[in-house]
């Protein structure tokens, strides 16, 4: 017998021990919060293998494996055999609330359809990007596919959901009804469950709804909402969102293995893991008013975040991760992007052949610090490349008029820029096992600079053991628990990057800066093309930076244009990177190796050996 | 209660299991519970709908969409054949006379008089569901398949290319440590499952795929070889569509590494017996690895069940195998499994267990990177 939660809403009684899983395609991980005098803490933490699959095909058993184990941890009686006791009975028995996010089985995935691909097809792949879907296809009028190729597509792919998009309100109806005479016509099936029908949000053109209600409303779980680009100019993705969602735990968790009895245990709606950590993101930008990236690093997928200037936009880079996926980063990035990074030489053959062997054995760690350096150089480039892949899709609409003024003669700016502006970006969030769990985390902080390149100053974090997604849903009903552990506990603050733009020779000055430490202590010293230096700046501590580049070299304010700017300290401290932006490294191997080894010993990356 | 997770592949003479097979959608069951089947048996049948062929004769006619019924000689279910007229205009002057040939032999779906469009489809396409393995059926799910019962000897692959295919084992090397060259293959080994040792080439692979042999187990391969194979890098390990001409099972991994002298000694025990094989592999949660299934007694032999229950959790004395460098590869028993975290070269600090090899020499190794030889 599985136990439900207490039915009692609990927005109605007193947080005092909350329980939170993530049901992850692989492990699912649980953490127990406790009220420790007046702010919430992060006390314990267990995982257990995800159940979702034969021989279990019950999640709740996998959930239950992880609980026990923070029940052996804490000594707090937790389970009553199937059952969660809540609400809390004494210090040492039951919770007030247990909560959880879920990615469990392949996640969300779902095909979107446009009539115009880089506008309507775009806009409905950030809606359910955004909702914390995986796309698994973009189908648009103007596709390049042939009809009878846009019905074998539908019909072969399984999505969990689809979401039609296409026209605006009071356009014309053609386009968008001969896309639900295709999918009708491809009969798609879900993925889950052989007798149910595939939900299908239709938010397009609504002048098309009675057409589309017509040709599908039988084949399909059909939901109208409002069109998500209601006008050319404006993007409407709020209730395709929120419609997402409502299929999701409606229709998709009713089907998957044992999510019924999972619905049934929790105290809040089940979030998919992304939709919860792009919540707690978004959080985060409001709370503080900055720009921020996260980027989360799976084994299997990478999904981007970004919040600029209160917009907020999510992708997920299906096939980039560190196991599952790790021989695709090999074949999109190429050996020798990846090869720049490590600082010796290995032959081709030996490191595909490893490379491989993680991709079919993905629970493996590395063992020897040549292995660490591979893998942490495959990370570099799977960051790398999900970042260009967000800023391709995070971008203002496409297909807009734009006022011109005679000023903008010289600046030919097409529509469709990307919002990601790493001038303005104030902070990263790294969260994912080989940032996370790295074994320096000056190695985490060194990852992100070398991929995401961040220009002037910028402040780093990673999370430390992969707590955002109970946190994302956790905000929902008690902001306060969420803000405190976040806070706390997960956030662990990396330092600061200053990078100036600009290239030059190495060993000619780039610019010259002054410190001053918290301490009164002031550093004053020039900072040379090709170096990487480090000052060491705790966690909690700020200092002045006043950064005169040369001219040519550019902090924000301007090329040659002197800035101060207060920087905050973290467990890696304050990082100088004169090594030029764009970053280069040097073609021939030898220069690149002894240029690699001087900036790895700079910042101690690794242990000498 | 949670246990640490430890993967295992299996290896042993002889356990049952159970195979569902799944109708792609819904159809007819061909068999009863208890039936006795055979590998090459078709269990159910299901029609694939034919493939689907919009027309736009709104477009093509120069019509208004709603005006294209007036024009249509075939109604909507009617059969079509290729070429015949699907639809045409009466105009005045007969040398202005537009036909509408219909490219395909199908029905009319559907008409549009939105659109304009018109729907062909194809007749459907019979698939012959097989059993896979010989057998008892212990379970009809009726209309989508079956559950295949098997007793047989199995030797899970870690990752395979090809789909399902059936063929007697023959031996092509005398010991595991041995690569399998191309003058080991001879044409008597065509249609047969081909066993090799530590290693084949893509030349190898060349000749096997001339000679028609259904299938090849081997130790390793290297990288670039499978990319030869397959004309692409493969990005994520989800495989078993792939059409190379054969089905390949690597039992260890990438490299040249000899294959676990325990597998060899099943399969090569087993040599002139018939085997299903199945390349498919899936690594992710809900794990599909590649196997060899040998039946015994046409998989109806009676098998102590106890044998075949899950394994709960590593113990001193189980055969495994490394699966990380530097030592890859490289199989001995668990000696000690201490509980306190240590720190490895990396700097992590991580569990470990301590492996004794053949030859007394003993290694600590993190308990991520050794895999269990199931079956021992």
């Amino acid at each position: 017998m599985t136990g439900a939660a207490s039915n009692d809403p609990p927005a109605s009684r007193p947080l005092r021990v909350v329980v939170a899983t993530d049901c992850g395609s692989t492990t699912t991980k649980a953490i127990l919060i406790e009220k420790i005098g007046d702010e919430y803490r992060q006390t314990y933490r267990g995982e257990a293998p995800t159940t979702v699959e034969a021989p279990f095909e019950d999640v709740t058993r996998g959930v239950l494996n992880a609980i026990a184990e923070i029940e052996e941890l804490s000594g707090r009686k937790i389970l009553d055999g199937d059952r969660i006791l809540t609400p809390c009975k004494d210090d040492k028995t039951g919770v007030d609330l247990y909560i959880s996010t879920s990615s469990a089985g392949g996640g969300l995935q779902m095909m979107v359809t446009g009539v115009v691909q880089n506008m309507t097809g775009e806009s409905a792949q950030r809606a359910a990007l955004g909702a914390g879907a995986i796309v698994i296809d973009v189908l648009a009028s103007n596709d390049g596919r042939l009809p009878h190729e846009k019905i074998e597509r539908i019909r072969t792919m399984r999505p969990d959901m689809i979401l039609m998009s296409g026209g605006t309100d009071g356009g014309a109806v053609t386009h968008v009804v001969e896309m639900a005479e295709y999918i009708a016509a491809a009969e798609p099936r879900p993925r889950f469950g052989a007798t149910y029908k595939l939900p299908l949000i239709y938010a397009g053109n609504k002048a098309a709804q009675g057409q589309v209600q017509k040709i599908l409303g039988d084949r399909t779980a059909l939901v109208m909402t409002e069109n998500i680009r209601p006008v050319l100019e404006r993007e409407n993705l709020g209730p395709a969102r929120h419609k997402i969602h409502d299929l999701f735990l409606e229709h998709v968790m009713q089907q998957a293995p044992g999510y019924k009895k999972l619905m049934e245990m929790t105290g809040a709606p089940i979030m998919p893991t992304p939709a919860a950590v792009g919540l707690i993101m978004e959080t985060i930008a409001k709370r503080e008013q900055i720009n921020l990236i996260g980027v989360d690093i799976g084994g299997a997928t990478t999904d981007v975040f970004s919040v600029f200037d209160g917009t907020f936009n999510r992708t997920v880079s299906a096939n980039l991760g560190m196991s599952y996926s790790v021989s695709n980063v090999l074949a999109e990035a190429g050996l020798a992007n990846i090869m720049r990074w490590v600082p010796f030489t290995i032959d081709e053959q030996t490191l595909r052949n490893r490379i491989k062997n993680k991709m079919i054995r993905p629970t493996t760690i590395p063992q020897t610090l040549d292995e660490l350096q591979i893998e942490q150089a495959i990370a570099r480039e799977a960051l790398r490349l999900a970042l260009i892949h967000h800023k391709s899709l995070a971008t203002a609409l496409k297909g807009v008029q734009q006022e011109r003024t005679i000023s903008d003669v010289f600046e030919q700016q097409t529509s469709g820029k990307t919002l990601i502006d790493m001038l303005k970006l104030d902070l990263i969030v790294g969260s994912g096992g080989i940032l996370s769990h790295a074994p320096r985390r000056v190695q985490a902080m060194m990852m992100m600079v070398d991929a995401y390149e961040p220009l002037g100053v910028t402040r780093l974090s990673v999370d430390s053991i992969f707590m955002m997604p109970h946190l994302g849903v956790l905000s929902t009903i008690d902001e306060k628990a969420a803000t405190d552990v976040f806070v706390r506990d997960c956030m662990v603050y990396l330092g600061t990057c200053v990078a100036p733009i600009g290239q030059g020779k190495v060993g000619d000055r780039c610019a010259d800066y002054e410190i001053t430490f918290p301490d009164g202590r002031v550093v004053t010293d020039h900072l040379k093309f090709g170096d990487l230096r480090l000052y060491p700046l705790g966690v909690g501590e700020q200092a002045t930076v006043t950064v005169r580049p040369v001219k040519g070299v550019n902090l924000g304010a301007g090329s040659g244009t002197p800035m101060t700017k207060t920087v905050h300290g973290g467990v890696v401290g304050l990082l100088l990177d004169g090594r030029g932006r764009p970053l280069q490294l040097p073609a021939d191997q030898q220069a690149r190796i002894s240029l690699l080894t001087t900036w790895y010993q700079a910042v101690g990356l690794y242990p000498s050996l | 209660m949670a246990h640490s997770y430890t993967p295992g592949l299996t290896v042993t003479d002889q356990t049952v299991v159970r195979r569902v097979r799944q109708l792609p959608l819904q159809g007819t069951v061909l068999v009863k519970e208890g039936d006795l089947v055979l590998a090459t048996q078709s269990v159910a049948r299901a029609e694939l709908p034919g493939k689907v062929y919009p027309l736009n004769l709104a477009n093509q006619l120069g019509a208004a969409p709603n005006e294209i019924k007036d024009y249509l000689v075939k109604r909507e279910g009617e059969t079509v054949h290729k070429d015949e007229v699907l639809a045409e205009n009466k105009p005045f002057f007969k040398w202005l006379k537009t036909e509408i040939r219909s490219p395909v032999t199908g029905t009319v779906e559907s008409i549009s008089t939105v659109t304009g469009q018109v729907l062909l489809r194809e007749p459907p396409r019979v698939l012959d569901l097989l059993a896979y393995v010989d057998g008892r059926v212990v379970e009809v799910r009726p209309q989508q398949g079956v559950t295949v019962e098997c007793v047989c000897s199995l030797v899970q692959g870690i990752f395979g290319v090809g789909g399902e295919a059936y063929g007697e084992i023959v031996t092509a090397v005398e010991a595991p440590d041995r690569s399998l060259t191309p003058d080991r293959l001879t044409v008597e080994m065509k249609g047969k499952v081909v066993v090799g040792g530590s290693f084949l080439s893509a030349e190898t692979m060349a000749k096997a795929k001339e000679i028609g042999v259904a299938g090849l187990v081997v130790g390793g391969i290297h990288d670039q070889d499978l990319r030869a194979l397959l004309g692409y890098d493969l990005g994520v390990a989800i495989t078993g569509s792939e059409q190379v001409g054969f089905t390949l099972i690597l039992t260890e991994g990438f490299g040249a590494i000899p294959m676990a002298a325990k597998t060899f000694a099943v399969l090569a025990s087993h040599a002139g017996a018939m085997a299903s094989i199945s390349g498919a592999t899936q690594i992710r949660a809900g794990v599909i690895r590649p196997e060899i299934i040998i039946p015994l007694n046409g998989g109806r032999s009676t098998v102590n069940r106890s044998a075949t229950q899950t394994r709960e959790g590593i113990q001193p004395g189980d055969l495994v195998r490394i699966i990380r460098d530097p030592l890859f590869g490289k199989i001995g028993r668990v000696s000690a499994l201490p509980s306190e975290l240590r720190k490895i070269q990396t700097e992590s600090e991580v569990r470990v267990l301590e492996v004794r090899f053949d030859d007394g020499s003993t290694v600590v190794v993190p308990r991520a990177n050794i895999e269990v030889i199931e079956g021992a």
